[in-house]
């Protein structure tokens, strides 16, 4: 069977089993374009093709399959470069094509030419520049299988527009032959063994678990591990939800906003099981004084992870399902030696004693929860909005984020019991990926609400998407904390720049966001006190037919707390003023 | 730094790699981005057909950042196998070109000099003499230093290549765990 080039492209992406695609048109993907009217694939038309990145990294983080995008050449391809960095930074698949000019005009300053392959070499996992037809299918396989395997990450498939209109037999190869691509998977015995043996003699252990856990599909192994072995458990930001908020053993998130218990106890520990997690300086605050007690057990399923930042006393190479379930059945085995050599101590099933340390774990829960002081009248506390939300929608609903003061709010007072109900924008901390990323969350989890908390300098970034939102009827919601302020960096320039606030004034009616949120099709509201966020969130939940979006008016002097500071030690931890001076 | 604690810094990576277009490109921005020095590169397509090529990189690391250069190379999709060569365990050559200022009262003492080394003159001018010299990395470094008594118009050293000593045995880095 011959195909034109473009042809091809689009049956590969079927024979991936790519249901849905985002993208915007342009000169050199004209060609890819056409066949796309009589393929199964659906495209959402999106009005900025960095939102079609952040939609395709929302659909892969709440259905684990990658997401897909499709750009044209030059500016089309350099508007997609964040998305690609967002996704190389928090490890989400995601495979986008872009066109390029033809391949006799590459390196004369062609019209809308770019060197896409070369500006993304350092932000994607691997990229391909495809020079002929017949190598089409073969690219397309390689890069989906470079993206979801191993630690999954983004992938760029350029094609020059003569490679798009070009002929080719059709084939479909049947695997993929890169002799360089050998991603690790099961754990070495030796050193698992020797990782369950730290874990048994620990009396102040501490799970730090990280999003490879979701990426892992490991949620099940991780609840198994900390139910056999009553240690307590961090999610970092990226693993919020890949162990229940309810648990009693669930210390919530760790880091620069981390709450007190949850950074004090990686402080104090003196064994971290780090799984899936990279060690990110928002975590560790100043590495050299980071958990100087604390030996390292770290199991990533990339090498180089290991030692990267810090050296671990057990590092295992591998996938965190299969490293988990190898250290379950590695525990149950060293279980019994602990009560031969009598170190058990109380202990259960053979471990080490850990109710000293839960003794005092609790006395940090207790002095130093989350704390905010609720108002009656305007404005509105942020963190009152998101209580407020999360206890009129089900603990299924899907929580995305853009990046700031309302993202650590959201982190913070969200109960997540599931995972994949999470969506935020970590290491490469992207202001604007809440509205497209929502949207793409939607799309591959129609069945679920999906609500974004964004902030209103977020919200102008990428609020175009809405219309995409509309026109495709895909009903997300969403809650702009409005502070009228570039509210994070407000909030360093009060406490690190002695209050001298430079560039950071937005202003709370311009824009008027009812009125954008109308003109963009959406149900608009505005919410000025305390007492019309519940009814104004009801009815935000009633609205299924359409995109809904919500003005929270916020209290502009908010904090985020606790805090430490950039660059600071972990024990340098800034707590509420209103619990300043107790006992730590 | 003295020359013997920067030589023990200098670690030789021998890189087999897909002979892709742009997997040069992909080590060297690599190296810049994760902030690793480069002290040579030398490439060149291998004996085992067209499609790889092996790249000898000198790096100049401490040990610990060295596993890390290790790691993240490996981590490109294009490099098939790295190989650390201890300087102990490996055999190294390197080629020097030379344009010495030697008019006719210096020029017999700058061919003797060559002819000590095992090198060659190549190129003959009025006043100057082009001079090659295949050797140790070493070696080199002794000429380059007996050269300075005279004026050089231009110098140019390759980048040293590396193998296996028979017999030796160093670490496929790349299938270290």
């Amino acid at each position: 069977m011959e195909l034109t080039g473009a042809q091809a492209l689009i049956k590969s992406l079927e024979m991936e089993g790519v249901e849905v695609m985002f993208g915007l048109p342009g000169g050199a993907i004209l060609p890819v374009y056409d066949p796309i009217i009589d393929s199964s694939i659906r495209h959402v038309l999106v009005r900025h093709e960095q939102g079609a990145g952040h939609m395709a990294e929302g659909y892969a983080m709440v259905t684990g399959r990658p997401g897909v995008a499709m750009v044209t050449s030059g500016p089309g391809a350099t508007n997609i470069v964040t998305p690609l960095s967002n996704a190389y930074m928090d490890s989400t698949p995601l495979v986008v094509v872009s066109g390029q000019v033809s391949t006799a005009s590459i390196g004369t300053d062609a019209f809308q030419e770019c060197d896409i392959t070369g500006v993304t070499m350092g932000i994607t996992k691997h990229n391909w520049l495809v020079k002929d037809p017949a190598d089409i299918p073969r690219v397309v396989a390689e890069a989906f299988h470079v993206a979801t395997t191993g630690r999954p990450g983004p992938v760029l498939v350029d094609v020059p527009k003569d490679v798009a209109n070009g002929r080719m037999e059709w084939y479909w190869p049947e695997s993929v032959d890169l002799p360089g691509y050998r991603p690790v998977t099961v754990g070495d015995p030796e050193a698992v063994r020797r990782a369950a043996e730290l874990i048994r003699a620990a009396r102040r252990p501490v799970i730090y678990a990280g999003g490879g856990i979701l990426k892992a599909r490991a949620a099940d192994v991780l609840r198994a591990l900390a139910d056999r072995t009553g240690i307590p458990v961090v999610t970092t930001l990226m693993a919020r939800g890949a162990f229940p908020d309810s648990h009693p053993q669930c210390l919530g998130m760790p880091g620069m906003h981390g709450n007190y218990t949850a950074v004090t106890a990686m402080q104090r520990s003196d064994l971290l099981i780090a799984l899936g997690t990279r060690f990110d300086d928002r975590v560790t605050g100043n590495v050299a004084r980071f958990a100087p007690e604390a030996k390292v057990v770290h199991v990533d399923i990339d090498p180089a992870e290991l030692g990267k930042v810090r050296r671990p006393d057990v590092g295992i190479a591998g996938d965190c399902r299969l490293v988990i379930e190898e250290l379950l059945e590695a525990l149950a085995a060293t279980g019994q030696h602990a009560r031969a050599d009598g170190s058990a101590a109380g202990g259960e099933a053979g471990f080490g004693d850990l109710a000293p340390w839960w003794d005092q774990l609790h006395r940090w829960q207790e002095q130093f929860p989350l704390h905010y002081e609720p108002t009656e009248g305007p404005p509105i506390k942020p963190q009152m909005v998101i209580e407020t939300l999360r206890e009129q929608t089900g603990e299924d609903t899907i929580v995305v984020a853009g990046v700031g003061q309302h993202q650590m709010w959201a982190s913070q007072y969200w109960r997540f019991e599931h995972p994949y109900t999470w969506v935020n924008s970590g290491g490469a901390g992207t202001m604007g990926f809440a509205v497209p990323a929502a949207v793409g969350a939607k799309v591959g989890r129609p069945d679920r609400t999906v609500w974004a908390i964004d902030g209103d300098g977020c919200f102008q970034m990428t609020a175009q998407e809405l219309v995409t939102a509309s026109a495709e009827r895909i009903p997300v919601k969403i809650a702009i904390l409005n502070n009228a302020y570039l509210g994070m960096v407000r909030q360093w320039q009060e406490m690190f720049y002695g209050e001298r606030y430079s560039e950071v004034y937005l202003s709370p009616d311009l824009p008027d966001y009812v009125k954008w949120a109308e003109a963009m099709g959406c149900v608009g509201m505005r919410v000025e006190s305390p007492d019309e966020v519940l009814p104004a969130i009801e009815k935000a939940n009633s609205i299924d037919d359409r995109p809904v979006v919500v003005d929270f008016r916020t209290d502009a002097f908010e904090k985020v707390y606790p805090m430490v500071p950039a660059g600071a030690s972990n024990d340098d931890i800034v707590v509420h003023p209103a619990h300043d001076g107790r006992a730590r | 730094m003295s020359p013997r604690s920067r030589e023990s810094r200098l670690h030789v990576l021998s890189v087999l790699v897909e002979n892709k277009a742009g997997v040069l490109a992909r080590v060297a921005g690599l190296f810049s981005r994760r902030g690793f020095n480069i002290s040579s590169l030398a490439v060149a397509p291998t004996d085992e057909g067209e499609r790889f090529s092996r790249i000898t990189i000198v790096v100049d690391v401490d040990a610990a950042p060295l596993e890390q250069v290790v790691h993240q190379l490996d981590k490109l999709v294009n490099v098939v196998e790295i190989s650390e060569l201890a300087p102990a365990d490996a055999v190294q050559g390197e080629l020097l070109l030379a344009t010495v200022e030697a008019g006719p009262a210096e020029r017999s003492q700058v061919i003797e000099l060559v002819g000590v080394f095992g090198g060659e003159v190549v190129d003959v001018g009025t006043s100057q003499l082009t001079v090659m010299l295949a050797g140790r990395p070493d070696q080199l470094d002794s000429f380059e230093r007996l050269l300075e008594g005279y004026r050089v118009a231009g110098l140019q050293r390759t980048g040293r290549v590396a193998l296996p000593k028979l017999g030796a045995s160093s670490p496929r880095l790349s299938q270290v765990g």
